[in-house]
């Protein structure tokens, strides 16, 4: 029964050990992204692109690959053409794919293969590797 | 009222008897009426002269317009089996083995024909396909492929009797000659795809001729034709009925569209 502490602490070792990762973030300290908005507005509300855009291009490839639908109307009713590249990453838009795209994909740790294809304005050096 | 219910039951049999050799009579009806016949539906279909493209230069401008526009890589010659193409030569007997009899003319022996995806009215790569990555477009009849959709499993490529599909082994953008695709507004391709020809299909939106057909015939007019093989006034369905011209394994029956001039 003298080993009542050390049995004590290896418990306390373990169970800190087990449940770090449920309680490890709340000390570390991530910045939340700074993203560079471009001036004006996009298609639809900034929320709604937060929350769908990735929906949103989802149908998009579908409607226009599979569909042949080349206009998205936008819920105010303007109209535009359905393509990643002459539309959202246009000239003026989100031509900067890593200080926009990338910086919450980074912080949210997703990894959108649209550029394994797709070409981004400021995508200059190949990828390279397999 | 046992007499009509026993009426009720011969009609009601009769009926399900002609509701189940509906789809008989109309697949025989499809099938007699068949290919060759006119109709409202667009089919693209592209004639290539053999003789007037009898000429390397010409076959190489019209494969560099291709692929230069749509960022084909060029994979070195020591990797060539994991070549990529979407329109290059072939010699005459292999492209028509059916028409290289032994006593054929010896100026046709080893002449370079120029080949690609003949957007078949009948795909055999598009009946393998698993996941509808590749399929034949109502609207026009191009044979088409979603990149997002293609999970790499080459049955497109054993099924299609043209080796007319490559296969992207490695990422294509390692092979590309500049720092960037040689055009940034279309998408490369990844690793683990299967691509080919798409009649340019984003030309063809935009009222334009395939990129192949404008190089050639800029070197030599009429070299090949483009058009609606099944709208009578177009060059194409004029063109046809007015010479023989020659298809590429007509007895499998796919049906191809890329007709060749002798």
């Amino acid at each position: 029964m003298s080993d009542k502490g050390k049995i004590f602490l290896g418990l306390i070792v373990f169970i800190v050990a087990v449940t770090y990762p449920m309680w490890g973030g709340v000390f570390a300290k991530t910045p939340a992204p700074d993203v560079q908005l471009p001036d004006g507005k996009c298609i639809e509300s900034r929320d709604y692109m937060v929350a769908n855009h990735m929906n949103m291009l989802d149908e998009w490839r579908d409607k226009f690959v599979r569909e042949g639908q080349e206009i998205y109307i936008a819920s105010d009713g303007t109209e535009h053409a359905i393509s990643l590249t002459k539309t959202c990453m246009k000239s003026g838009c989100h031509d900067n794919k890593s200080e926009f795209c990338d910086k919450c994909h980074t912080y949210a740790d997703v990894d959108p293969y649209c550029w394994d294809c797709h070409v981004a304005p400021d995508q200059v050096a190949p990828k390279g590797g397999n | 009222m046992d007499d009509s219910r026993r009426d009720f039951l011969k009609k009601a049999s009769i009926a399900s008897l002609g509701i189940a050799a509906l789809p008989v009579l109309s697949a025989g009806v499809r099938a007699v009426s068949g290919h060759g016949a006119a109709t409202d539906s667009i089919q693209w279909g592209m004639v290539i002269d053999v003789q007037k493209c009898d000429n390397k230069a010409l076959a190489d401008a019209a494969q560099k317009a291709c692929h230069t526009e749509h960022n084909v890589p060029a994979v070195p010659a020591d990797l060539k089996d994991e070549e990529i193409k979407w329109i290059w030569t072939e010699a005459f007997q292999n492209v028509f083995p059916e028409q290289a009899h032994a006593r054929m003319a010896h100026k046709l022996h080893d002449k370079q024909v120029i080949v690609l995806c003949n957007h078949c009215d009948r795909p055999s790569c598009v009946r393998v396909c698993p996941t509808k990555a590749t399929w034949k477009r109502k609207s026009d009849g191009i044979v088409m492929m979603d990149m997002h959709r293609c999970i790499g499993c080459r049955f497109c490529m054993a099924a299609c009797p043209f080796g007319a599909r490559s296969f992207n082994f490695s990422d294509p953008r390692k092979f590309m000659d500049t720092e960037k695709p040689a055009n940034t507004l279309y998408p490369t391709r990844a690793m683990g795809v299967v691509e080919k020809c798409t009649f340019c299909a984003d030309r063809i939106r935009e009222g334009r001729q395939p990129a192949c057909v404008e190089a050639a015939n800029a070197i030599v007019p009429g070299a090949m034709i483009f058009g609606n093989v099944n709208d009578p006034e177009s060059e194409i369905f004029k063109y046809l009925e007015e010479n023989h011209t020659l298809v590429r394994q007509l007895n499998l029956g796919t049906g191809p569209n890329v007709y060749y001039k002798l």
